[in-house]
């Protein structure tokens, strides 16, 4: 299969091993992404600054965990197993999400004395709604024509998003001195862990070779161009080289905040997996 | 006319008069319209109360949304909770055009909650502490709110009528989720029925209170100055009677019993005879000192506290909002 071939079905790409596996990992790591940050955004449920905020953050969330839907039964029709087994049963180190999207909200349990903080939120929403924007117009390009076709549905909606996030992030840079250095405070912790999102894992070579998506250095270099524009015009400082976490996300290192949100996730489905819920 | 209004200013005010006359043709009042203020205060009692209401019941059922058993659970009670918020933001806006006049506003009314001025519905204050409860509450506390709101779209206050007719719309596809959880459960494992069991059990007295005291019992209500007002058209009884109706027999076909014995339909009265649930408890729920009153408001009054910066930041923003959707 050259790399320009274009695969059709979940069946075609089950005829060449290599593809799939490629495949696969590149869509746990999308779809791990959405499903754990929608789990973040769920833990604010309630809790946002304003109702109207709460509203529209659940409705994000929404989208975000059905995006991790598709791809999970994306991942069934390519044999990786039962869309829910994916999301409820596997153990931390099979997730593939970067370290960012895991970092917790806050302090505090979400439903006893959470305490989140907004600015972080505003701060890791809108730098991911980049990437993930960006991740979508490279896989709307993929050799897999299932994932490009779903990859435009999701930008639709992600459009909206980021819409959404950026629009805060001005308001934080552009209102109060407080809120603007909390934001100042909360991007730099961000960018200590973001140079992980651009990463494809152990498998970077086939899922380009396979012509999956584009490589790690083409997308990042587009997350920085629009990321750099998105700072300047709201006169925050270019912090410079980012960071990557200590654990590697993307090859199944994770810190013990993703343990606690797999088990949260998955208690009541872990009952009885067997059962119809 | 009721002897709970005060007639002597009924005879003196030729508004009121003619309000009252207005609300017996049937007419509706808007916002802008002249209305007695006791009128004015028993909405804002009643629709704050309603709102903060469907605000608070995002808390119960928000621990159950990650912990939804699928992600066809998830997607849908992450919508649920979604529509609760939305409710209340609908409710808090009519609210807000009542309280106005009076110099008052939202900050003023989730202070009210968090001092416990303003109550919150008996439901919200109780445990979910399984799957099951997510269920139930869906099924059946919604149930019991649709039976409440449909007769109070018939209300003379039009703005909340107009936030009602959404509302019982959204809340029609939440009992529906619900129902779906419980049928699920109700035809799966022993483990899952038991569950089930246990939360009907549960939530069986807090299902009674939620409409509140029967009229002469021991607890006072208001609800003939609302019916004279026709903010309202029927008591707490005979809306619990069209719950009864309703849903004992549809908890009996699932094979589910309720924890009261003495339950039955009176078929020559037409008339459901049941055991009371305990009123003085209910006072004491509402008052804030139910199982989970406390840990409820403290979750909404700290992410009140620790978000004041970003209210701040809100209002001091310029209009970004404008310059949303340029180009990154």
């Amino acid at each position: 299969m050259s790399e320009h071939s274009y695969v059709e079905t979940a069946e075609e790409a089950r005829r060449n091993p290599e593809y799939v596996r490629a495949l696969q990992e590149l869509l746990f790591q999308a779809a791990d992404d959405d499903y754990i940050l929608a789990y973040r955004g769920a833990e604010w449920l309630g809790l946002a600054p304003h109702i109207e905020e709460d509203v529209a953050f659940s409705s994000m969330s929404q989208d975000m965990m059905g995006h991790a839907a598709m791809l999970y039964e994306m991942l069934e029709e390519l044999g990786a197993g039962k869309a829910d087994d994916l999301a409820h049963m596997r153990s931390p180190d099979a997730f593939r999400n970067a370290i960012i999207i895991e970092r917790p909200n806050g302090t505090g349990d979400y439903a006893d004395q959470p305490h989140y903080d907004w600015a972080y939120a505003i701060a890791r929403y809108s730098l991911y709604g980049v990437f993930k924007q960006i991740r979508l117009e490279a896989l709307a390009y993929s050799t897999y024509v299932p994932l490009a076709q779903a990859a435009g549905k999701m930008q639709r909606e992600h459009h909206y998003h980021v819409r959404y996030w950026h629009m805060w992030f001005k308001r934080l840079a552009s209102s109060t001195d407080d809120a603007r250095a909390r934001l100042n405070a909360a991007l730099e912790q961000v960018w200590s862990d973001i140079g992980e999102l651009f990463l494809l894992g152990r498998a970077s070579a086939s899922i380009v070779g396979f012509g999956l998506i584009a490589g790690e250095d083409d997308i990042s270099q587009r997350w920085m161009n629009a990321t750099r524009n998105m700072f300047a015009s709201n006169g925050i400082d270019w912090p410079g080289d980012w960071g990557v976490p200590v654990q590697k996300g993307r090859e199944g290192q994770h810190t013990d905040d993703l343990a606690q949100a797999v088990s949260t996730l998955s208690e009541v489905y872990r009952l009885d997996p067997a059962a119809s819920w | 006319m009721s002897n709970r209004t005060d007639p002597d200013r009924a005879l003196d005010n030729e508004r009121l008069a003619k309000f009252l006359e207005r609300i017996d043709r049937g007419d509706k009042i808007e916002a802008d319209d002249w209305m007695p203020d006791d009128y004015r205060n028993q909405l804002i009692k009643l629709i704050s109360m309603h709102g903060v209401s469907e605000i608070m019941g995002a808390l119960p059922e928000k621990e159950w949304v990650p912990k939804a058993p699928t992600l066809r659970r998830k997607l849908a009670i992450m919508a649920k909770v979604q529509d609760e918020m939305g409710h209340g933001q609908l409710l808090l806006r009519v609210v807000e055009d009542l309280l106005a006049p009076l110099g008052k506003n939202r900050d003023d009314l989730l202070q009210d909650l968090f001092s416990g001025r303003l109550k919150f519905h008996n439901v919200f204050h109780m445990e979910a502490p399984t799957w099951a409860d997510a269920g139930v509450i869906a099924w059946l506390v919604d149930g019991a709110a649709i039976i409440t709101q449909t007769m109070s779209l018939e209300t003379s206050y039009a703005p909340y009528a107009r936030a009602l007719q959404r509302i019982c719309a959204e809340e029609k596809f939440h009992a529906q989720h619900g129902e779906s959880i419980v049928l699920e459960l109700a035809e799966g494992t022993p483990a899952q029925r038991q569950m089930l069991q246990d939360a009907v059990t549960r939530w069986w007295p807090s299902l009674l209170m939620f409409f509140g005291p029967p009229e002469g019992g021991t607890v006072s209500s208001n609800q003939l100055l609302n019916m004279r007002y026709k903010i309202r058209s029927q008591t707490n009884e005979e809306l619990r009677q069209v719950f009864f109706h309703k849903y004992v027999h549809r908890i009996y076909h699932l094979g589910l019993t309720l924890p009261d014995d003495t339950i039955r339909y009176d078929e020559a009265e037409g008339v459901w005879h049941y055991q009371q649930p305990d009123w003085d408890r209910f006072v004491q729920i509402v008052r804030g000192n139910g199982p989970c009153s406390a840990q409820r408001l403290r979750l909404r009054k700290t992410s009140y506290e620790e978000a004041k910066w970003v209210r701040d930041a809100m209002l001091a923003a310029p209009r970004a909002e404008h310059m949303a959707g340029g180009r990154l």
